[in-house]
């Protein structure tokens, strides 16, 4: 996959903006969380060839890489992801890697241990063994368990998987844990989008709500704590982007700090931005229908998925720690730098 | 995001041999700062190591040739600061005049002015201090009160500066003074003019003051009728609040504004390894680092392109300030006070004092989110 395809993806980011910005909003988050499959949208979605986005343009697709896909799915964030569409992408990425031709329609992305979002509208399921082993899965028949997140309320399901269709061995700079890293990944970039609504509706609801004669927005305590939220949601953003273009030069396994480094971050800003937007909201923001908690709940899922901060900063520092003090800035300032002498 | 972006950069295709030169030359020169040498990082001042960086081209790296400079690149200069920054090198005798001084002549100065202190800037041989801050005009800075009349052939300078980083150490000040009175309170904006002020000249007395770890760093500057030359104003007479504000882009973008505790993390690491909670907060802060570090490239790239990010460089100066403050607090939860060896704890010990001077000097956290939640559309 080439790292950044400019002119694609601005038109790509376009498209997913406008349509989103269209067809979907609160109302449709809500349908979804009571567990109706918003099918309207999703054929909207398939119709832009988004699920194969990743996909290699001889297998179909459109021959995006993990940088653009970051992009993408920060977009599908900002409106709150009513579609497990990120997971689609990423499954039919590996399942192309490994060798294996995409199906269309949804495919779910199974990350060990973890509930399938929408896994009972997915058509294919995809899985990824200890040994790098990528699996194509039909879901006609799987006998899903229906269960949904908590706080995110978000369908999520649980099945066991047979003798699959399909198999293949992905590279190694995708590796083993391929799934949990992409899953790890485009949560993050979800997050780092749903921090972008949330700060915005706190920044429109201070500048409009009025108390003591002025915008609440016009208070210092207020001011330092949007402040505060925005540079959050900034190293978000930088977090997840400096990820996706570390999984396109290197591959997933080859970005696993970066995509550690942007899961902390996204989650670490998820937990404060959340907070500093439900107090500037006060009880209003508490209440079912404001639209915030539409955006906090899931990102205190996200946070959650595939690994949360304490488990990748583990990692990292783990890692860190085994290296040593002499290597730590040697290792900081040189991963892009020999792949670009490379 | 509200009009801040932050677009990924990468270092320049030289940037690996650029620090293999210069990891080798710090090895060296650095074989017995002390801990609080290291702690003190930017606000160190060694004029014999300044001087050899100068001679080694790492000064005036972006400025043209004829004005001793190197004419290498806005990200190479970036390089070279980040290392430097990394093993807290002692470079405050160098650090302001690179940094906003030199580039400040370089933009509005005179071609004389240009000739007689860009090139030794640039040898490390001419040290700046910055003259801004007032006994009574601290985040209020154009509340200022020190005046420059006019007087035949230059200015008459009387006033008071205050908490001036290394005044005492250096050869020039960067002043920012009153040149026409304030007749309307809301104007006050107006009337400032910058100076180029030789620290020895007659009516200056310069007085250290100690700071809390009972080292000389900042001063207080008196002047008392100092005559200074007309040739020594820097651009345009009334134009200092202007000219000043724009050099707070480079002021505040630099990785200086993340980076003075990491030497203490570097020198700590190795002692963290038997501690269980260990992992989890060094990978937390690493996590932090790299994105700092990119939000801080993503700055220097925009100047690079000739842009003027100023309210990014604020952005990324309050998120760092706060990570280089926390990082001495998360490291202090880990270290055992009896076990750790003496230098670390030393390091420790001088970083959590200076640290609260990070969210003070070149703009207090509060003045800094003031600016941001403007930028948000807060007002
Ligand atoms: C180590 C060190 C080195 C320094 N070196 C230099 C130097 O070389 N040259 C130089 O000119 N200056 C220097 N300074 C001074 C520095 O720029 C000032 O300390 C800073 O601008 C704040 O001014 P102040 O200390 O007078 O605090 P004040 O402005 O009096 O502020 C006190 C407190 O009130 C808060 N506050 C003030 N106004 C507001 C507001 N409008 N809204 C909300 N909160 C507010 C501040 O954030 C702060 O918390 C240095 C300071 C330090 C600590």
């Amino acid at each position: 996959m080439s790292e950044t395809n400019d002119d694609l993806r601005g038109i790509l980011l376009e498209q997913v903006e406008r349509l989103l910005t269209d067809r979907s909003g609160p109302d449709l988050l809500r349908v979804a969380e009571r567990g109706e499959w918003p099918a309207a949208l999703w054929e909207e979605v398939e119709a832009l060839g988004l699920p194969l986005a990743l996909v290699p343009e001889a297998m179909g697709g459109a021959g995006l890489g993990w940088g653009d896909a970051v992009a993408v799915w920060q977009v599908l964030g900002r409106h709150g992801a009513p579609l497990p569409l990120a997971g689609s992408m990423a499954a039919a990425a590996l399942l192309a890697a490994a060798g294996i031709t995409p199906p269309s329609g949804l495919i779910a992305l199974v990350v060990p241990g973890e509930a399938v979002p929408w896994g009972r509208q997915a058509g294919h399921v995809v899985t990824v063994d200890n040994a790098g082993q990528v699996a194509l899965h039909a879901a006609a028949g799987l006998d899903w368990q229906q269960g949904r997140s908590l706080p995110g309320r978000e369908p999520a399901d649980r099945a066991s998987f047979g003798t699959p269709q399909a198999a293949g061995r992905l590279p190694d700079r995708l590796g083993p844990e391929a799934a949990l890293r992409a899953g790890a990944l485009l949560h993050a970039a979800q997050i780092a989008g749903a921090l972008e609504a949330v700060l915005a509706m706190a920044v429109e609801y201070a500048n409009t709500r009025q108390q003591f004669g002025r915008p609440i927005g016009a208070f210092q305590a207020v001011q330092q704590q949007l402040a505060l939220c925005a540079a959050e949601v900034a190293a978000a953003g930088v977090a997840v982007a400096q990820a996706g273009r570390a999984a396109a030069r290197r591959g997933l396994a080859g970005a696993e700090f970066e995509i550690a480094s942007a899961k902390v971050v996204a989650g670490e800003a998820a937990g404060t931005g959340a907070a500093i937007a439900h107090q500037v909201h006060a009880a209003i923001g508490f209440t079912d229908e404001h639209p915030l908690h539409l955006f906090t709940r899931r990102m205190w899922s996200w946070r959650d998925a595939c690994g949360a901060e304490r488990f990748w900063a583990r990692r990292i520092g783990q890692a860190a720690l085994a290296r040593g003090g002499a290597a730590l800035w040697p290792d900081l300032t040189a991963r892009d730098e020999t792949e670009i002498s490379a | 995001m509200a009009g801040l972006r932050f677009d990924l950069r990468d270092t320049p295709a030289t940037a690996p041999a650029l620090r293999a030169e210069l990891r080798a030359f710090l090895a060296e020169a650095g074989k017995d700062w002390s801990p609080m040498v290291r702690a003190y990082s930017w606000m160190g001042f060694d004029r014999e190591f300044s001087r050899e960086v100068g001679r080694r081209g790492w000064i005036g790296m972006t400025w043209p040739k004829a004005y001793g400079g190197h004419e290498r690149s806005a990200l190479e200069r970036y390089v070279v600061l980040e290392e430097m920054l990394a093993v807290g090198a002692p470079v405050g005798a160098h650090w302001i005049g690179d940094r906003q001084s030199g580039p400040l002549i370089l933009r509005l100065g005179t071609e004389e002015q240009r000739r007689e202190f860009l090139p030794r800037i640039a040898s490390g041989e001419l040290a700046f201090c910055i003259g801004l801050s007032e006994p009574d005009s601290g985040s209020d800075l154009a509340s200022l009160r020190t005046r420059a009349e006019k007087v035949p052939g230059g200015w008459r300078i009387n006033g008071r500066k205050v908490w001036t980083t290394n005044a005492h150490l250096c050869d020039f000040m960067i002043a920012l003074l009153r040149t026409s009175p304030v007749t309307d309170p809301r104007k006050k904006h107006q009337g400032l003019s910058q100076f180029l002020i030789d620290c020895r000249l007659s009516g200056i007395t310069i007085r250290p003051i100690l700071d809390l770890a009972g080292e000389e760093g900042f001063n207080e500057v008196t002047f008392d009728n100092v005559f200074v030359p007309d040739n020594m104003l820097v651009g345009q007479e009334g134009a200092g609040w202007e000219q000043a504000t724009a050099e707070l882009a480079f002021e505040r973008s630099g990785p200086e504004r993340y980076l003075s505790s990491l030497p203490l993390l570097i020198a700590a690491l190795d002692d963290l390894r038997a501690e269980p909670a260990a992992p989890e907060v060094v990978g937390r802060l690493l996590a932090r680092a790299a994105t700092l570090r990119q939000m801080s490239l993503s700055v220097a790239g925009m100047l690079q392109d000739g842009k003027a990010p100023a309210r990014e460089a604020a952005l990324v100066k309050d998120a760092g300030n706060d990570y280089e403050q926390a990082l001495p607090e998360k490291l202090r939860d880990l270290l055992d006070p009896i076990r750790t060896p003496p230098q670390v704890q030393e390091m420790l010990g001088y970083i959590t004092m200076v640290a609260r001077s990070y969210s003070l000097r070149g703009g207090t956290r509060e003045i800094l989110r003031g600016i941001i939640a403007r930028q948000l559309g807060l007002r």
